[in-house]
């Protein structure tokens, strides 16, 4: 019987987490639509979307509504099942990375304690990569199943550029992972909050600057993004893997890209820009609501700055050619990401004294 | 080989140095030329709202004028027509009868007068053709429309207010 016996607090507490983090994250990557138009319009001299609402704020509600309305269409030749898979595992895996990212320290709600983190797990980064490696399903799912030759080759450029980007990625991690010597992120956090001048330098930008901007760029080819949008390019592929698609399922994919966008944006945060910590603040000392409330904002703001760098870099770079790409990915980053990796590990080694 | 030109420049195919193969100089001045594109004044006026000021040679929506007793002024002459190198204006003559002085300046008017303004280039030679000073080009522009039908104005569409019996609407019409 000891089997059955599930603790509802503890089911109910995590349901409620995961609710608020899924619909957070779908705002947030609704309104960057919207900040991604007027991130574009101020760049280019513009002043975007200003009729629905308010400064436009209605623009993404009018967008969804829209998307919402199209009609439906499913072409013969394509595979039903796997058609209507493709956005679904898109989506999917788009949210399935915010659970392992710490939003913040914890709460104190009714006595209880209740962590701002959905699971945190003791692989957490290896659960993300997992997952992100699962999205490139999504693509390559849909491009398949659209039946058509063009989807099929913005399908093919997605799964290699992925999978090309991964491995720099993961690599420049592993350098971050020999000085924390932690795979969860709840960890990693911690271990930076623990750095000198307010705690700023204990951010591990400081210690892996190149690192971080391999993973950077590696984040930005993941999401899909420019200058890495090549399975979307409009110019040599009409519109790229969701050219047959329409209404809510085109929708899911361009929605599960921001909400891409918004993780990446989350993981680099927590992993070189120290979480949730606010710097210059002593959170110990402050009451634990309003200690979390402080990191929580701390989060969201370093989040949105890095949303604005990605918004910021796509409305400054054309797009790379393909062998320009795999030119960086293999011959670039791969090897910048080794030398990262072993000096990493060399001046760890000197530190301990060989 | 002699250049034609002084402004031949030649394409230089030198390998690119590490520094720009690492691209990273190139992307960071490109964005800080966005960035302080952020902080430039925009052009756009926001339309409905604000409009752009015309100039005082615009040549916009044809009107046909009244004299200032709210008289036609148009004889159906058919200069304009024969101006016009859209072929876009057609009229039919019709002459005045009597207890019609109020309505038509002069004993010949035009029964029908149409301009097509999808045709239109809005030249102005129609109204530089005109003898008695009956059509202008105003400065309003075509609106838009779903039927091409629609777009031949009538006389009806075209003619201003008159100045005794719609005196309100002249005013409204001229921006007063």
């Amino acid at each position: 019987m000891i089997l059955l016996t599930l603790d509802w607090a503890f089911i109910i507490e995590k349901l409620i987490l995961i609710a608020i983090v899924v619909s957070a994250s779908l705002v947030i990557a609704m309104y960057a639509t919207y900040a991604e138009r007027k991130v574009a319009a101020v760049m280019q001299d513009r002043r975007g979307p200003n009729r629905a609402g308010p400064f436009g704020l209605l623009q993404p509600l009018a967008d969804g509504m829209k998307l919402f309305f199209k009609e439906e269409i499913i072409p013969n030749s394509s595979n039903k099942f796997l058609f209507i898979m493709g956005p679904a595992l898109a989506m999917l895996t788009a949210m399935m990375t915010s659970a392992v990212v710490p939003w913040g320290n914890k709460l104190e709600i009714f006595g209880t304690t209740v962590s701002l983190q959905i699971a945190d797990i003791n692989i957490g980064i290896l659960y993300v990569f997992g997952v992100v490696s699962l999205g490139v399903y999504g693509i390559m799912i849909g491009g398949w199943a659209s039946n058509n030759k063009f989807s099929l080759l913005a399908a093919l450029r997605g799964a290699s550029q992925v999978i090309s980007y991964e491995l720099a990625m993961g690599l420049s991690l592993i350098a971050l992972l020999m000085m924390t010597g932690s795979l969860s992120l709840k960890t990693i956090v911690e271990e930076q909050m623990k750095g000198g001048w307010g705690g700023i330098l204990g951010w591990n930008i400081w210690y892996q600057p190149l690192g971080f901007l391999i993973f950077f760029v590696c984040a930005m080819a993941e999401c899909n993004r420019a200058p890495f949008d090549l399975p979307e390019a409009e110019s040599e592929l009409n519109m790229g893997y969701h050219q047959e698609y329409s209404s809510m399922k085109l929708g899911f994919y361009l929605f599960s890209e921001y909400i891409n966008m918004f993780i990446s944006c989350a993981i680099i945060t927590t992993l070189f820009f120290g979480g949730y910590d606010m710097p210059f603040i002593d959170e110990s000392s402050m009451s634990v609501n309003m200690a979390a409330l402080i990191g929580i904002v701390a989060f969201m703001a370093k989040i949105f700055f890095f949303i604005f760098v990605f918004m910021w870099i796509r409305w400054t770079l054309p797009r790379f050619r393909y062998d320009q790409l795999m030119n960086l990915g293999w011959k670039g980053l791969i090897p910048l990401a080794l030398a990262n990796m072993l000096i990493t590990g060399a001046v760890i080694l000197a530190r301990q004294g060989f | 080989m002699q250049a034609l030109t002084n402004r031949v420049k030649v394409v230089d195919r030198k390998p690119m140095t590490f520094g720009e193969k690492i691209y990273l100089p190139a992307v960071f001045k490109g964005m800080s030329i966005t960035f302080s594109h952020m902080f430039r004044k925009k052009p756009t006026i926001n339309y409905p709202e604000q409009r752009r000021q015309f100039s005082p040679v615009f040549r916009g929506l044809h009107v046909l004028n009244r004299d200032e007793e709210g008289r036609e002024r148009c004889t159906a002459c058919g200069l304009c027509a024969v101006a016009c190198p859209a072929e876009a204006i057609t009229m039919e003559a019709a002459e005045r009868k009597d207890g019609e002085e109020h309505l038509y300046r002069e004993e010949k008017y035009a029964a029908r007068y149409e301009i097509n303004m999808l045709r239109c280039i809005f030249c102005g030679l129609c109204e530089e053709a005109c003898p008695k000073d009956a059509i202008y080009l105003s400065e309003t522009f075509t609106p838009s429309n779903y039927s091409r039908k629609k777009l031949v104005y009538a006389k009806e569409d075209l003619l201003i207010p008159n100045v005794l019996t719609e005196a309100d609407d002249l005013a409204k019409a001229r921006g007063l």
